[in-house]
């Protein structure tokens, strides 16, 4: 037997460099004297990236949850098919409409993403025709792990505010996704392409430096920003505030939550707004919601100026918040320069570790507890959600909270399961019943059959139901850490699942017995009177009213102005 | 109206509630609803019943209101009333907020 080692072919290590200079020359001879050190006028954009890319090239063509390098986008899908197809495509998030006209024109093949809710009918209808070959649906934190595994992009487009001549970049309060894509791009041997609103001679602070960017195109108009995070609390119901009473009272005064996240919806503004009313006449402050990681939510305001908060780290920013934000610097994330520094990947590691308590939404919740936004004819994915609603089982730091929720999950156990820990709390709050008598509750998730539809090896579950640890319903507040069997978990569903089927058919004995034990508590077994929630409790109850608050500061967009 | 659903129910109770003025709670609005809580008419039989009218938008919801009414009635036990509900398609939460709204200002009659 020969047990040498057989001598490798020779092997070339360095052939990343070598693309990469090879990239930077093409651009060079093909665009000329139209690019200017590392500036291409806007009119060259579509030949810069007819040489800059390679067809099977992994692109990050930089799709945020608010923030978009729209003229990038709109750019790649004008390029030369013949020279540039069969793409990659690696992104946050599938907002636009050219975020799939890639994949319809042959430019794009294949896609790994989170986040696709505005898209979500037409990506389905695309990967049944073919169009669109999945890699996967990951979390946002998920996602930005593998740019550093194995989904690392050879070239990414990305969206900043400014960059001055050098090519140093000015993300402005939106740097969201930026500094993961472009860190995994320019370390390893990629291209990093951005769009800028303007060349300016001093940035007001530098958020990406000259040294991490090739090229730089002034788009025409501003990138696109969505305000996604500004609920108008005109809209907020009487039901909505009694669940957020229960919350309040049920559940962060119980636990003495201080590090929170809060879910986008109404259902959580309501808690936002009743904090400095409700949770006051509690004597909750100083107690509770000292610690967030949250964007600027509008709906924080009052609480804000009524000294609830001590600090917020943002996954991005919130337009109409700017002033505000800088204004309140002792509380916001903010540079040297006074503008909001948002950063995604460290605020979805904040929330996973270093929150004691994620509160949001569903649409659908089964006799587990697992709980999905996934309806059928739609992929959507479901962004950071997973990571703010999971049990961080890597945490090893205490506070009270975290570890009444350890007690409680383990209580009577033995072994590994018995170990102390602590929990996080991870809570779904929902009305039983949405718009159009849609039952929140159901025997069996839309995930289910959509994973058949569309081809997934898994059901699109966004919270696993042994990470829920309470449902928030108008009928009561459902503690699934103090249940000891599946059955009773079903029947603890059951008896906050209201009038919908689901609740209709709860055995009416086992749920008496466990509002007794306490793992079903109603309003009025927390002392709560039903009758007094009323719109009065808002700290705000308009648009114009969160404005006042702010003292002038929070300047809402247009369609947010309705007086 | 048309496409509206006419629903009755009677159910029996066992407190009397005090003479009182009718009470009107909500607004007939998209999403929420009206509730108008009067005393049996002058000259109904007085037979221990509770009933309730409901005019609603959303049709085919029958079994939902019957269990929402029933458990108001078994919360309040009312009888003598006669219990007037224009619908929206509010949810059920709204709907049962508004008849606790409506109860709270009632009072027993002395016995």
């Amino acid at each position: 037997m020969n047990l040498n080692v057989t001598p490798a072919e020779p092997r070339v290590w360095n052939t990343r460099a070598t693309q990469r200079a090879q990239r930077l020359e093409r651009v060079a001879r093909e665009l000329g004297p139209a690019l200017q050190g590392k500036q291409v006028a806007s009119e060259h954009v579509v030949a810069l990236l007819n040489a800059a890319l390679r067809p099977f090239d992994r692109v990050c063509l930089e799709g945020n949850n608010q923030k978009q390098a729209d003229f990038l986008a709109r750019a790649l899908v004008q390029v030369d098919v013949q020279r540039v197809h069969d793409l990659h495509m690696v992104q946050s998030v599938l907002a636009l409409p050219e975020h799939l006209d890639v994949f319809e024109n042959g430019i794009a093949a294949k896609l790994d993403f989170s986040f696709s809710g505005p898209q979500g009918a037409r990506l389905a209808q695309l990967v049944a025709q073919g169009g669109v070959r999945i890699g996967a649906i990951h979390t946002y934190l998920e996602l930005f792990a593998r740019y550093f595994i194995d989904l690392t992009p050879q070239v990414a487009l990305i969206a900043a505010h400014s960059a001055d001549a050098q090519g140093n970049l000015y993300t402005g309060p939106n740097t969201e996704d930026t500094p993961a894509i472009v860190e995994a791009t320019a370390f390893s041997g990629g291209l990093v392409i951005a769009q800028v609103n303007e060349i300016v001679d001093d940035l007001p602070r530098i958020d990406v430096p000259a040294g991490w960017v090739d090229h730089v195109v002034v788009a025409p108009t501003p990138n696109l920003i969505e305000p996604l995070f500004t609920r108008d609390p005109a809209q907020i119901s009487e039901i909505q505030i009694l669940m957020a009473m229960m919350a309040i009272k049920g559940l962060y005064a119980e636990y003495g939550v201080q590090r929170l996240n809060h879910g986008i919806g109404f259902d959580t503004a309501a808690i936002e707004l009743l904090l400095p009313t409700y949770g006051e006449s509690l004597g909750l402050r100083g107690k509770i919601c000292r610690h967030w990681a949250l964007n600027p939510h509008p709906a924080l305001i009052p609480a804000i100026e009524a000294g609830w908060v001590e600090s917020i780290h943002s996954f991005g920013s919130e337009l109409g918040m700017e002033d505000y934000v800088r204004a309140r610097s002792d509380v916001f994330f903010t540079g040297a320069d006074g503008s909001l520094r948002s950063h995604r990947a460290f605020c979805q590691a904040a929330g996973h570790y270093a929150c004691d308590l994620f509160i949001g939404s569903t649409l659908q919740i089964d006799l587990a507890g697992n709980s999905s936004t996934a309806t059928l004819g739609r992929i959507t994915g479901f962004g950071g959600a997973p990571n703010m609603g999971a049990d961080a089982r890597g945490r090893r730091h205490t506070s009270p909270a975290w570890l009444k929720a350890g007690r409680e999950a383990r209580a009577g156990l033995r072994g590994a399961r018995g170990t102390p820990r602590g929990q996080k709390l991870v809570v779904q709050m929902v009305e039983t019943f949405r718009e159009h008598m849609q039952p929140a509750f159901v025997e069996t998730l839309d995930a289910w059959p959509l994973a058949e539809q569309a081809g997934m090896e898994l059901p699109p579950i966004m919270i696993y139901g042994d990470d829920v640890t309470h449902i928030l319903t108008e009928e009561g507040l459902a503690n699934l850490l103090l249940c000891r069997s599946d059955e009773e978990r079903e029947q603890a569903i059951r008896g906050v699942a209201g009038y919908t089927a689901v609740g209709l058919a709860r055995d009416r004995r086992m749920v008496e017995n466990l509002r007794d034990r306490g793992v079903i508590r109603r309003a009025a077994d927390m002392g709560i009177d039903v009758r007094d929630a009323t719109r009065n409790l808002l700290a705000a109850r308009s648009m114009r009213d969160l404005v006042r608050a702010s003292g002038g500061l929070y300047q809402p967009p247009a369609k947010f102005r309705n007086w | 109206m048309t496409g509206m659903e006419s629903l009755h129910y009677e159910f029996t109770g066992t407190r009397r509630v005090a003479a009182f003025a009718p009470v009107l709670v909500g607004v007939v609005g998209s999403g929420n609803l009206e509730v108008l809580v009067e005393p049996a008419a002058p000259g109904a039989p007085v037979d221990g019943l509770c009933r309730y009218r409901v005019e609603t938008s959303a049709r085919g919801f029958g079994a939902i209101w019957e269990a929402v009414l029933r458990d108001f009635q078994e919360r309040h036990r009312f009888k003598g009333l006669s219990v007037s509900i224009n619908d929206m398609g509010a949810t059920p939460a709204v709907v049962s907020l508004r008849l606790d709204q409506a109860a709270a200002g009632l009072k027993e009659a002395a016995p």
